[in-house]
């Protein structure tokens, strides 16, 4: 059963769900915005909401119920002229943290951003070191066995070449 | 020293980082929080099954402790879930449905063949009570204590194997 | 859906009932009847072979045994030819349709066409890990035929580390993976069919190209273990991992690549990256192998970032690891979750800690000093090369954290979040653009030192002619301005720019054009091919991203629908029957200002074993523009929902990826890696002072 479940919401059909005759009834049509802007804010806020039912998709690509949903009342929404954050709240507040694939900034998430930044800002100082140390290395005497090593060498080609 | 030390340091980032895998492995990647745990269940107004006429609303889950389950006529574990919903409607808590996007005769029908553990039904045709207790997979079923507050969410059907862990949540919140 | 109904009840052989006559042919039978076993044998005695492998020749090396040593190569031949006898069997069984194999009979069907019941061989987990130590073996077979230069203590650990690495894989099949396992007696009448997601001819070349790249870091990681257990990480060390780690990447970026055009084509909504975990999975060694390539560059030209080299090829063959792990172990939820056990989790974890863990310690002890004495200026390729290190392991590092960070949050009881898209496009987009500023830097720039003011000159115009050129793009397309394709636009030409500059100056200094073009060298085309690549991937990137047009319709026969600038019409709908399934069609024509440019045939599918549904798009490609006509589902009316999209430049992606990999292959060409003898000397005047020890 659990598997059926997963290969019905994982295979991929775009679009709607006979499941249910009540809304058969073209949502498609409905989808088609007027606005660029709005039609724009759409295909973002649904590609950045995770079907709660399916393993890792997105609600634009999941063919499960509640994604169907779920796109309509994003569509819903944004016709209502609410903010992308307002339906961003809206769906995590009925569907957990989870539902964002972009999450929100709390306790628990902050690690996220505070990394790269950290990891970007502690690669500038390593290149910094590491560059102002080696910087003025660029001739470094020879050590002492190196000369008496170089100077055999150089006493030995002599000797050959003669 | 410090440079073994530093060397050292990927050994020690990936031991951490094994453990994690170590427990991600016993771990059910399917399982979800809900975001109504520690709410109140959210306000609604909707017609029983039984009676288009009567309106029930959220007071209906105040002053006692409710299990609500979430349920419908096409869902077929729905059907085996039914003797474990009557075993715990003998245990002296208010058993409420509701009835998600169905028709009111299927509805009915279920009842009749498949047994009536609910003392009343919500009749949600249009799933719009579903969708604001984000409701994602039916059947599914929600424990609200005395003050109309959501204590535990069950998803999937409840095994007979489960009716204790269930009734372990509902003495707890009682 | 219409076909539904009639589809069940033609389902020729239930699955589970039992065959009820015996085999015909004598001769067949008596064949499906010892194969799986010879294959299940052959594998018993790879795996002997590799645990000697395993042990022996790094013993012999250890305590100086020359025949122990020679143990190596003999041994590795031995596991491939007797891992290729166990995976011919295997194929062989699905060719026959040998049901009573339990693999056999979750992955294939009778009615399955031949071709596919080649490739179902990988179609699932046990068989996919086959492939893999198939591979791995492969790879220890080449190590021995093309390094035969190399020190014979140098080849016994480094084949011996192979052997370990195998081992581990052989025994994971052995004890918890096994594909010769027998459904007797109860054996079906026919087998559950292979998924349809996989029945496609992407899928016949994507994983074995993945896993030739994943499995192909495992040589790279091996010399470099060889190379910290003998305390000798030199220039002429560099010369014999190059190449490896060229072929490894590039097969990997093939492997990525197809994996994103399958993705793309065969799921049906137009997407190419979703950043799902198993994507990631194979981004991780990906990124941290780019990073080992150009690190390797500094270590071989310049003898610096040694102890740096050598932990980014065992952090980048431990990233394919995990990512064998991560899919294979299903703890992360993944569209591709149609091959894993949990079960099985622990076991490869074991591998891994293994693994990775002994690398790492013994890493942390034998990692040779740093060699302070070359010295570089802030402007020169060494720290540019410094700078590209640090972006990539950044970008590795933020892909790992957010793939995990789930997972870690969830072992930690704070609950359940999703890392995706817009997260990991969030933090790419500005990484990717800081890495192509420096990137057009590197390739101009000299080792150790690089004049600003002559650096300054040579690419002013190369700075603003990508950005004149970054500005106009966006009001030539449609005449709006778009900062998002001007900022990637500008990325990509200048990265592309300033490579033609050098090019260049690099010719215009030679006696005619033709002798200065032909005194590059094939690792110097190979950088440029390879990074114009990258370009070529960014520019369809960009455009794809803002470009890209949809529209969800319902369309009956005869209506039309116009999206960017085509005009869409639906002029028939049938049926047809195919080999192993069922399927609705529709007949699309596409007209751009009353000209017929093309005819599309999309179908929605039903695969009649396993009564699995599946969208086939109909794709009309162009170096331009990609036509995308995808099927849902029949409407009350008659009618049909269906997801049309332009995708411009869409192409460019794939392109970019064929060009980098190309660039990988070409740098291998180079005269340098071929001059073993010289090679060869080198290290012997190049060998360092410390011992081996016992």
């Amino acid at each position: 059963m659990a598997l059926t479940l997963k290969i019905r919401c994982c295979v991929v059909i775009v679009l709607l769900m006979a499941s249910f005759q009540s809304m058969a009834d073209t949502a498609i049509d409905a989808r088609h915005f007027e606005d660029p802007v709005m039609a724009e804010r759409y295909r973002d806020l649904t590609a950045s909401l995770r079907c709660p039912k399916c393993d890792a998709q997105a609600i634009d690509s999941s063919d499960s119920p509640v994604a169907a949903d779920m796109r309509e009342r994003v569509a819903l929404m944004l016709h209502e002229g609410r903010a992308d954050k307002e339906i961003l709240d809206f769906m995590a507040n009925r569907f957990g943290e989870f539902v964002l694939y972009n999450p929100r900034l709390d306790g628990r998430t902050w690690l996220l951003w505070a990394l790269p930044a950290a990891l970007v800002a502690g690669g500038a100082l390593v290149v910094i070191a590491f560059v102002r140390a080696r910087r003025h290395r660029r001739v470094r005497p020879l050590s002492e066995e190196e000369r008496t090593r170089l100077s055999s060498l150089i006493h030995r080609h002599r000797e050959r070449s003669e | 020293m410090m440079r073994r030390l530093l060397l050292l340091l990927p050994f020690v980032v990936f031991l951490g980082l094994a453990f994690f895998l170590y427990r991600g492995l016993s771990l059910d990647p399917s399982a979800r929080e809900s975001a109504l745990i520690g709410q109140a269940f959210p306000a609604f107004t909707l017609p029983t099954l039984e009676d288009p006429d009567t309106e029930v609303d959220e007071s209906l889950l105040r002053g006692q402790i409710s299990l609500v389950n979430v349920w419908a006529s096409w869902c077929p574990t729905c059907k085996e879930e039914m003797p474990q919903l009557l075993a715990l409607s003998e245990r002296g808590i208010q058993m409420v449905g509701i009835n998600y996007k169905d028709a009111r005769d299927l509805g009915r029908q279920f009842l009749e063949e498949f047994g009536k553990p609910f003392e009343v039904n919500i009749f949600d045709p249009a799933g719009d009570l579903g969708f604001e207790i984000g409701v994602y997979g039916v059947p599914e079923t929600f424990l609200v204590d005395a003050d109309g507050i959501v204590r535990y969410k069950h998803v999937g059907y409840i095994t007979p194997a489960q009716v204790d862990e269930v009734m372990m949540e509902v003495e707890k919140w009682r | 859906m219409r076909l539904a109904d009639e589809a069940i009840p033609e389902n020729p052989l239930p699955i589970g009932s039992v065959i009820a006559e015996p085999l015909t042919e004598h001769g067949l039978e008596m064949l499906t009847l010892t194969v799986p076993e010879v294959g299940l044998f052959a594998l018993l005695i790879a795996l002997c072979l590799s645990l000697l492998q395993a042990t022996v020749p790094l013993l012999g090396a250890a305590t100086r045994r020359p025949l122990w040593m020679a143990f190596a190569e003999p041994m590795a031949w031995g596991q491939f030819a007797f891992l290729l006898v166990s995976y011919a069997s295997l194929t062989a069984s699905f060719l026959l349709d040998d049901f009573s194999v339990d693999y056999v009979a979750r992955n294939s069907n009778s009615m399955l066409p031949w071709y596919y019941k080649f490739t179902a061989v990988w179609g699932s987990h046990e068989g996919s890990v086959l492939l893999w130590s198939l591979i791995l073996s492969g790879w220890g077979f080449a190590v021995s035929l093309f390094s035969r230069q190399l020190p014979r203590d140098m080849l016994a650990r480094v084949l011996g580390v192979l052997g370990v690495v195998s081992a581990g894989f052989l025994l994971f099949i052995v004890v918890t993976s096994s594909p010769f396992d027998r459904l007797l007696p109860g054996m079906p009448a026919d087998g559950a069919d292979l998924n349809p997601l996989l029945q496609d001819v992407g899928l016949i070349i994507h994983p074995p190209m993945l896993y030739m790249g994943y499995v192909g870091f495992s040589v790279v990681f091996a010399f470099a273990i060889a190379a910290l257990i003998e305390g000798r990480l030199d220039a002429a060390w560099t010369r014999w991992v190059r190449p490896w780690t060229n072929i490894a990447w590039a097969f990997l970026t093939l492997g990525i690549a197809l994996g994103s055009w399958w993705a793309y084509y065969e799921l049906g909504w137009g997407g190419w990256w979703f950043w799902d975990p198993v994507e990631n999975a194979s981004l991780l060694p990906w990124l941290s192998g780019t990073a080992l390539i150009h690190s390797l560059a500094v270590t071989e030209k310049r003898g610096t970032f040694k102890s740096w080299t050598a932990l980014l090829a065992i952090f980048t063959f431990s990233l394919s690891l995990l990512g064998t792990f991560l899919v294979r172990s299903g703890v992360l939820t993944s569209v591709h979750a149609f091959a894993n056990d949990p079960s099985r989790g622990l076991f490869i974890l074991a591998l891994l800690g293994i693994t990775v863990g002994v690398s790492l310690l013994i890493f942390a002890l034998r990692a040779p000093r740093m060699s302070a004495n070359a010295g570089f200026s802030w402007l020169s390729r060494d720290a540019l090369l410094l700078i590209n290190n640090i972006l990539l392991v950044i970008m590795t590092i933020t892909v790992l954290m957010g793939t995990l960070y789930p997972l870690i949050l969830d072992a930690l009881g704070l609950g359940k979040v999703s890392i995706g898209a817009p997260y990991f496009n969030s933090l790419f987009v500005p990484l990717t653009v800081m890495l192509c500023a420096f990137m057009g830097l590197g390739p101009v720039s000299r080792w150790k030192q690089m004049p600003g003011r002559e650096l300054f000159r040579r690419l002013l115009g190369a700075g603003l002619a990508a950005l004149a050129i970054a500005i106009s793009i966006p009001f030539l397309y449609n005449g709006q301005w778009n900062v998002a394709v001007a900022l990637g636009m500008v990325a990509a030409l200048w990265v592309v720019l300033a490579l033609v500059r050098d090019l260049f100056d690099k010719v215009r200094n030679a006696s005619s054009a033709l002798s200065g073009l032909r005194k590059l060298t094939p690792s110097y085309w190979g950088m440029v091919v390879g990074h114009v690549g990258l370009a070529v991937t960014i520019v369809g990137v960009v455009m794809v991203s803002n470009y890209a047009m949809e529209r969800n319709v319902r369309l009956d026969i005869g209506e039309q629908v116009n999206l960017g600038g085509y005009d869409f019409t639906l002029t028939e709908l049938g049926e047809r029957r195919g080999p192993n399934f069922l399927a609705d069609t529709a007949t699309i024509e596409v007209a751009r200002e009353g000209r017929i440019v093309t005819t599309l045939y999309p179908e929605k599918r039903l695969y009649i074993a396993r009564g699995q549904p599946m969208t086939d798009v109909a794709l009309d490609p162009g170096l331009l523009r990609d036509l995308y006509v995808a099927m849902g589902e029949e409407l009350d009316d008659g009618s049909w929902a269906m997801r049309l999209q332009v995708k411009p430049f869409v192409r460019w992606l794939w392109l970019g990826a064929l060009l980098m990999a190309s660039g990988g292959v070409l740098a291998v060409a180079d005269r340098r890696y071929r001059r073993r003898r010289a090679a060869a000397a080198d290290r012997e005047s190049m060998r360092p002072a410390r011992e081996v020890r016992a």
